[in-house]
């Protein structure tokens, strides 16, 4: 009988063979440059001089720093970079204050048939808008808002309620009923126990859905599209979309102006990354 | 209130009745507001798409008219040899794109679930382009698979063509979002589908489109995954390694089925952002040689809006949402019945 002692191998994560760790490093490596390829292609075409953006020089380094396509793109691109940030500021609070509101009725207030109606509030979040396009504009111009700023803001935070209310309801079903039932029996009312408890206790979900928020209507395009006609008011992707489209313009300045419209929610991403994360496992959906 | 009732000694229940009866109708009262809005912005709205849908609206001018026969415009969508070609693509371009991006993304949570230095870095890195939007993407990669200046000059310079060439191969230069070219022919084999006027094969221009969208979303399956592998207990990891277990059958026979409910997400997530691609391709290549990158996003977009056909797009945007609604409404029905 063996007699060895018990010793158990301590607790560790799994580690692999090292001829193995090598392959597994160089398909790394590969795939690590295949993900930086577009960011590479992006900043390097920018920062080059229309002379340069030609024939054999495309892959290679800027020779000189003046700022390439940069100042071209910002140009052409600052009015529609101002109006993504008129839009995504008030688009955001407004769909995350209701959303707010609503996650809290759906988790600490349910009556009957509201979780029926909550999955049918969901449904909103997946279906493709281009089959709510024709009545949404018409709606649109029956409000004298279509072509306007506040008619894409409107838009936005409606069809935003979706995800705000799921995460905000996710986000409170995990604050104890207890606490909840304490503040009732000192009198509190629906509404003040949600001005005094849960909206202090928001504030991680409000970053949470803050940037997923945030970082979806910068990148829309469908809306914008539709929605904005006149061309110096249209959010930043649609007006990229039009200098990539048109053949007058050189590729330096069309990559300056995907880095333009590619750094806020960039920048969002290196900052805030957890939240970014916990935001979008939190919705798990994209488009 | 708590203190007066101690007071009095008296039973607040009156008071409190009244209190929950006015409650009871708080909630959905605060509620009503947003879902009115939303119910009308979506359910109202696709019943009125439905409706142009069947109308006679064809033009720029308005017409809710029905049509008679009143499905004609569905007939005729499903015979255009463009729409039919557009859901060849959509097909091709969801298997595709699901399979790499799935694969890829396991793989990578995989890999990151080890340890090593940088650990970090790499997942910053392959989750990035998730942050970006899809015009950008598009933009991008645009320039990228461009035959002139982009991968086709960077194989010429490294000197791939020259090896190719060795091997008394030809060049290496791909049309990529050019290349009309659709590989084989479902016609051929399945006797039922003759009728059909797009060639039922792999477009080859749907090969490029793939490989961009698997760059931006390939990180969301791996954040996924991720999150998943965080859940698993390190009692089941040590127990299969008590076992004898290699790290290979670990992951194969113990780990991948604990994943099974994050794949199943994963798939109808992807699934649906499939079904409705639009930016992205809008922004690489619009609909493509012989519309060998037309998808019924973009289809819906330039009818209504380019072609004033409001009845045919509206007929597409329907075909759309059935699609997604076929994947999504069975998930949401069992998340909410989990409520």
């Amino acid at each position: 009988m063996a007699t060895s002692l018990p010793i158990e191998p301590a607790p560790r994560r799994p580690r692999l063979g090292s001829v193995k760790r090598i392959i597994g490093f160089g398909l790394l490596f590969l795939i690590v440059i295949f993900y930086l390829m577009p960011l590479y292609v992006m900043i390097v075409t920018g920062l080059k001089e229309a002379a340069e953006v030609t024939g054999s020089t495309m892959w290679r380094i800027p020779t000189s720093l003046s700022g390439g396509g940069f100042g071209e793109a910002w140009r052409r691109l600052s009015p529609n970079l101002i109006t993504s940030i008129k839009l995504v500021i008030p688009a955001t609070i407004l769909s995350a204050l209701l959303g707010s509101l609503n996650g809290y009725i759906f988790s600490k207030w349910q009556f009957r048939g509201s979780n029926l109606l909550f999955g049918l509030l969901l449904f909103g979040m997946f279906i493709p808008y281009q089959s709510i396009l024709i009545p949404m504009l018409q709606v649109l111009r029956w409000l004298g808002i279509y072509g306007t700023l506040p008619g894409l803001i409107l838009v936005h935070v409606i069809y935003g309620l979706p995800i705000t209310t799921l995460i905000f309801r996710n986000y409170y079903a995990n604050i104890p009923s207890e606490l909840v039932e304490a503040a009732r029996i000192d009198g509190a009312g629906m509404l003040e126990l949600y001005r005094r408890i849960m909206l202090p206790l928001s504030i991680p979900a409000f970053v949470v859905v803050g940037i997923f928020q945030a970082t979806n209507i910068w990148n829309d395009f469908l809306f914008g599209l539709t929605i904005i006609t006149n061309p110096n008011d249209q959010p930043i992707t649609i007006a990229l979309n039009n200098l990539a489209g048109s053949f007058s313009v050189a590729w330096n300045v069309v990559m300056a102006g995907a880095v333009l419209a590619a750094l806020p929610t960039a920048l969002v991403y290196i900052f805030l990354g957890r939240y970014f994360i916990r935001g979008m496992l939190a919705g798990s959906m994209k488009g | 209130m708590a203190v007066s009732s101690l007071e009095t000694g008296a039973p607040v229940e009156p008071k409190r009745s009244r209190f929950r009866l006015s409650e009871k109708w708080l909630a959905p009262l605060l509620l009503a507001p947003s879902l009115i809005a939303l119910f009308v912005f979506v359910y109202g709205f696709i019943g009125f798409t439905f409706w142009v849908s069947l109308s006679n609206w064809r033009s720029a001018t308005r017409d809710l008219s029905l049509r008679d026969p009143i499905w004609t415009v569905y007939e005729r969508l499903f015979q255009m040899p463009r729409f039919q070609a557009d859901l060849r693509n959509i097909v091709v371009y969801t298997i595709l794109f699901l399979l790499v991006t799935v694969v890829i993304g396991l793989g990578l949570a995989i890999v990151l679930d080890q340890q090593f230095a940088g650990k970090p870095f790499f997942r910053f890195v392959f989750l990035f382009p998730y942050a970006l939007s899809f015009i950008v993407t598009g933009v991008a990669w645009r320039w990228i698979f461009n035959p002139e200046i982009g991968l086709n000059l960077l194989f010429e310079q490294l000197g791939l063509n020259r090896v190719l060439g060795w091997f008394g191969m030809g060049p290496f230069k791909p049309g990529w979002l050019t290349n009309p070219t659709v590989v084989g022919d479902m016609r051929t084999w399945f006797p039922g589908m003759d009728g059909l006027f797009a060639q039922m094969g792999i477009p080859l221009a749907m090969i490029p489109v793939t490989i961009a969208a698997v760059w931006q979303l390939s990180g969301f399956a791996m954040a996924m995954y991720l999150a998943g592998l965080g859940t698993i207990p390190m009692e089941v990891r040590e127990a299969a390694q008590l076992d004898g277990a290699s790290t290979m059958q670990m992951y194969r026979q113990v780990i991948l089925p604990l994943l099974k409910p994050v794949t199943v997400s994963v798939l109808i997530i992807l699934t649906h952002v499939s079904l409705k691609i639009f930016d992205l391709i809008y922004a690489m290549s619009g609909s493509g040689p012989g519309f060998a990158t037309d998808v019924p996003g973009i289809f819906v977009f330039e009818q209504t809006f380019r072609a004033t056909r409001y009845d045919l797009g509206a007929a597409a945007s329907i075909v759309m949402l059935v699609l997604v609604a076929f994947v999504i409404v069975p998930y949401l029905a069992r998340s909410v019945k989990e409520l």
